[in-house]
């Protein structure tokens, strides 16, 4: 960075050039008041606090002034404080003085002006002698708006528009009757607000506070337990409660930034319900045990079971740490395969497909090269629902220029800040994509040398990409010719080009194929092992790229060393000291068809909840009672949970320490906040407890660090990743030594197939399993709630999140709604080839006619009894994206 | 959607800079600028709805509210304040029974006070619809609304 040298008060400092007035004094440990300024947002030069006086210039606000070489300032003189001195009794005359009672107290920018400035008391009684008492917007159930204390600086208001891209609220009515104020005065919670909470923690005064604010007694630096995103937090505590949570600015991937999920969604820790001490089903019924009893038995019924006729659902939620010792349980002591978790039900295609054409099935760049991209397309991701703190940088790529293209069935919000939207029918993003590409070759707009040098099987790939002709894809898609053609010439001139997705792509009987078009796509362009390119699948759990990544699959050892190379299994088999099996073992949907055949009669489940988030979750609540013995282990009693003969209390994040790695492959540290709930225990020390009593060695850890030293020796990709490494800001794999410094981007130089080449995949348009029909004559989708998190175990018992988003409602555009003659809010029964139930409906075009959706967040409205498992083939994927589904009207 | 909207906004050209303009267009051909007026000029013209109300309660000119069949303005500049305007808002209020800033249920009348209407030598006077009333005094007042409501049987 360019320094350039100026003088402050007679003093020689230096600046970053570029850099305001006020930022220099700052980063100098000068202080200029100041209300209106915020180093994230655009300089306002609104309160005229921040005034100082420039030579050659006079007096002028150093908030919207560049430092410039030999700039000489003088901060403060008699000029200088009778001017902040009017403005302050200004600002503050009609100012509540409560600051006794006021969550700001200490905190407060204005009292911190009033202070430095000095304030005449005569005249300060002077200017408070008509005060109109505005009303309190108390409808949010996170924070208050309350006008009485708030300075017009508008940090709010920048926060919503540059920051959020939200704009919820504006200034409203003019001079002295200005407010903050929502659109038509609604109250808060009514508006566009999506209580992020980003003004509240910016807002200087007491305007806008948290509820139920409580100032921490310690702090604890972490990371969220809700999305991929691994944003840093601090996670604040009193006694033994968690009572605050405040972004790290330091963070790589929030850069101090949170969502709602993220601020607010830590009650659930303190919840009365938690499980605090064993149980065990004794004559049909659970009651409490010590923990001796229920390991030993739990040691006692698994050493029944070993091999093929156990399995083990691992956990997205738990640590990598956790994720290691239990799948190294499952394979050298229980002596199978059989272990997977959440991650086939939702990323196991990009692992799979991104294995086949890149060698290496994760995000290929990183987070924050997102703001710097040219051209982003976004298909099968609701990424301000799902990711919204990743979706900011979207944003922010949108307002430095960049364009945005969404390519998703519904009109999500993320449309609002694109510049075009395919909106295709579900199922057909092959087609689409492949249009897209057909239009690229025809154009010429292919990257020749790229593909040249870098790629192979190119020509196979050619020949398939005959059958898409335009009228096919425009007929199929529903996506206007011209539409795909301005979208595939973006992509393909506008670089650098980056693809961003989730399960719209994913959750497909044909989902491996969506992640190779997309491959393909990339590879086409160039657009991959650049900064700001690549394919970026958004992962969905805290750390299911690193329950992936620990081998947590029953296919591969940690850092996906396959379980059937010999050479592999000889390295384990010797680290390990025990046999191994070199089958690999059943995934997720497998298992449950196993348990329900009978042959797998011992399961384990750390921190999943299936019979809500499996596919036809018929099945699996057919399968479980047939289990001879099932073992859960959570935080909470689950629906899950209740078909188990022993249940242990798990430590949640709060309570732990270990890594996590997000979906840009970072592996970030864990830290407790406070102990452990009641006689709970971190998840890893139970499980290595049920392999002590069974008589196994190796899982003699004290701590989690001793864990990760043994994923460094057998882990390639984690080599390099040691917790004095990952201390601030953590670690990128692939890693292999200590001397590494990580990766931001993949395949840079080669890709990580055996030819070092990306592979073109050749492909077929494939239509989901089922299509609209006369008996089901339309399409449920499924999508997710900003307010809750898979089946909501955690965000159900957080009262503001359960407030702003009570419970399932079933979208209907009003077309349909005509047709099924049902009325906004009316309870209809919807009906799949699996099942039915009653669900309230919205009517609302987000939905095309003929698609309805559902999330599937809810226990009284369990949509997966309605869902799909067609699987895909090779990954084993259910099509929770695509179900032929009809409505009735409920009679009353 | 084919509804009014549509042909209200057909002579723009959905430019941000627009804002003002559509306002006052839907102001004149509707009376007041209602919610959904609002929400459709925000999609119309791709920015935020806060910005419209916020832009729209910027500005004196813009209602929020339906006003009477007969809106009056009445004046309280500095000449009219002078030449007894209190004495006259207070007898149009009590003919015609609604406070400055209200419209009347029936939709009949609607009454503000504005700061001046550029009419200063008939002062005091109001202007009701497009029509000045000069010179005003109280009995003056008495006899346009006695006026009106024979008219109205």
């Amino acid at each position: 960075m360019e320094r350039v040298n100026i003088v402050i008060d007679n003093i020689p400092v230096s600046a970053n050039k570029g850099q305001t007035v006020i930022d220099a004094a700052r980063d100098n440990d000068i202080y200029i008041p100041n209300l209106c300024h915020h180093e994230d947002l655009k300089p306002a030069g609104m309160c005229r606090l921040c005034v100082v006086e420039i030579s050659g210039r006079g007096i002028t606000t150093s908030c919207t002034t560049t430092v410039e070489e030999g700039m000489n300032v003088v901060t403060d003189s008699t000029g200088i404080s009778e001017i902040r001195r009017t403005t302050t009794e200004l600002i503050s005359a009609n100012h509540t003085r409560t600051c006794f009672t006021c969550s700001k107290n200490n905190h407060c920018e204005l009292q911190r002006v009033t202070s430095f400035v000095g304030l005449d008391p005569d005249v300060d009684s002077m200017m408070r002698h008509r005060i109109e008492q505005l009303p309190v917007d108390d409808s949010n159930p996170f924070f208050t708006l309350d006008m009485n204390k708030c300075v017009l600086c508008g940090i709010c208001v920048r926060t919503c528009d540059e920051l959020q891209g939200i704009n919820a609220i504006d200034y409203v009515n003019r001079g002295p009757h200005t407010i903050i104020s929502t659109f038509n005065n609604q109250p808060l919670f009514d508006s566009a607000c999506k209580s992020c909470g980003e003004c509240v923690a910016r807002c200087p005064v007491g305007a806008l506070t948290f509820k139920e604010f409580q100032n921490p007694s310690r702090e604890a630096r972490t990371i969220c337990p809700y999305c991929g995103v691994g944003c840093s937090i601090y996670l604040g505590s009193r006694g033994n409660s968690v009572v605050s949570v405040r972004g790290d600015r330091e963070g790589p991937a929030n850069r101090g930034s949170l969502c709602v999920k993220g601020r607010f969604g830590y009650e659930f820790v303190n919840d009365t319900q938690r499980l605090k001490v064993p149980l065990i089903r004794k004559n049909g019924v659970l009651v409490e045990a010590g923990w001796d009893e229920a390991l030993d038995l739990i040691a006692e019924k698994f050493s029944g079971y070993r091999k093929e006729r156990f399995a083990c659902f691992a956990s997205a939620k738990c640590t990598n740490e956790e994720n290691y010792v239990i799948q190294k349980f499952t394979r050298a002591v229980m002596g199978t395969n059989n272990i997977d978790h959440c991650a086939r039900l939702c990323h196991a295609p990009s692992v799979s497909g991104l294995a086949q054409s890149f060698g290496s099935g994760a995000m290929t760049n990183s987070i924050d090269e997102i703001s710097n991209t040219r051209t982003i397309f976004a298909i099968g991701t609701n990424t301000t629902y799902a990711h919204p703190v990743l979706a900011l940088q979207i944003k922010k790529a949108v307002r430095n220029g960049g364009t945005l293209i969404v390519a998703n069935p519904k009109r999500i919000d993320l449309c609002s800040h694109a510049q075009l939207f395919l909106q295709h029918r579900p199922g057909t993003d092959v087609v689409l994509m492949m249009g897209m590409m057909r239009v690229i070759m025809d154009e010429g707009l292919e990257d020749p040398e790229f593909i040249a040098e870098r790629t192979e099987n190119f020509d196979l790939f050619i020949e398939s990409l005959r059958e898409f002709d335009l009228d096919f894809v425009e007929k199929t898609t529903g996506v206007p010719k011209e539409k795909l053609q301005q979208a595939a010439r973006l992509y393909a001139r506008e670089k650098p080009s980056s693809i961003l997705y989730a399960m719209g792509i994913t959750q497909h009987s044909h989902g491996t194929d969506n992640v190779l078009a997309v491959s393909n796509l990339a590879l086409l362009t160039g657009n991959i092992g650049k900064l700001s390119t690549g394919v970026n699948p958004l992962r969905g759990q805290n750390n299911v790229q690193g329950a992936c990544d620990m081998g947590a699959l029953p296919n591969v050892y940690p850092g996906y060393q396959k379980v059937d190379d010999e050479r592999v299994r000889g390295k384990f088999l010797h680290a390990w000291g025990a046999d191994l099996s070199d089958r690999p073992g059943l995934t997720h949907t497998e298992i449950v068809g196993a348990i329900d055949r009978g042959e797998i009669k011992a399961l384990y489940q750390m921190g999943e909840n299936p019979v809500l988030s499996e596919a036809d979750s018929g099945k699996i609540m057919k399968a479980l009672p047939k289990l001879d013995f099932f073992v859960v282990q959570d935080i909470f009693m689950t629906k899950t949970a209740e078909y188990a003969d022993v249940i242990l209390p798990a430590a949640s994040f709060a309570e732990k320490e270990g890594t996590f790695t997000n979906t840009e492959r970072r592996v970030q540290k864990v830290r407790p906040a406070i102990a452990p709930v009641g006689e709970s225990r971190a998840d890893w020390q139970i499980t290595c407890e049920i392999a002590r009593r069974m008589g196994a060695g190796g899982f003699d850890y004290t701590s989690p660090s001793q864990i990760m030293d043994e994923i460094n020796r057998l882990t390639p990709v984690y080599g390099g990743i040691t917790y004095e490494r990952v201390e601030n800001g953590g670690l990128q794999w692939p890693c292999p030594d200590t001397g590494h410094p990580g990766t931001g981007f993949l395949h840079g130089e080669k890709f990580q197939t055996l030819s070092g080449k990306g592979r073109f995949m050749p492909l077929r348009y494939i239509p989901s399993a089922e299509s609209p029909c006369s008996d089901y004559p339309l399409i449920l989708t499924t999508d997710r709630s900003l307010y809750h998190y898979h089946t909501s175990t955690m965000t159900g018992r957080v009262r503001g999140l359960r407030m702003l988003d009570p419970g399932e409602l079933l979208l209907v555009n009003p077309a349909d709604a005509d047709i099924f003659g049902i009325e906004d809010k009316e309870t209809v029964m919807i009906t799949t080839r699996r099942g039915s139930l009653d669900v309230k409906i919205k009517i609302t075009d987000i939905c095309p006619p003929g698609i309805v959706s559902m999330t599937f967040h809810f226990e009284d409205t369990h949509t997966n009894l309605l869902t799909s498992s067609a699987l895909d083939p090779g990954a084993k994927i259910p099509e929770t994206k695509v179900a032929a589904a009809r409505i009735d009207r409920v009679r009353a | 959607m084919d509804d009014k909207f549509v042909e209200l906004f057909q002579d723009f050209r959905a430019k941000e800079e627009e804002l003002i303009p559509l306002l006052q267009h839907v102001q004149n051909v509707e009376g007041f600028i209602s919610e959904t007026a609002m929400k459709r000029i925000a999609s119309f013209l791709n920015i935020p709805e806060s910005k419209v109300f916020s832009v729209a309660t910027f500005y004196a000119q813009f209602r929020f509210a339906p006003i009477g069949k007969k809106h009056i303005m009445l004046c309280r500049g500095t000449a009219c304040h002078v030449k007894n305007a209190p004495k006259i808002l207070d007898e149009i209020e009590n003919q015609i029974n609604i406070k400055a800033g209200e419209t009347r249920e029936d939709l009949e009348y609607s009454l503000e006070t504005v700061a001046c209407i550029g009419a200063c030598s008939l002062a005091p006077c109001i202007v009701i619809n497009d029509e000045v009333k000069a010179n005003l005094t109280t009995k003056a007042v008495k006899k346009i609304f006695r006026d009106d409501r024979k008219k109205n049987g």
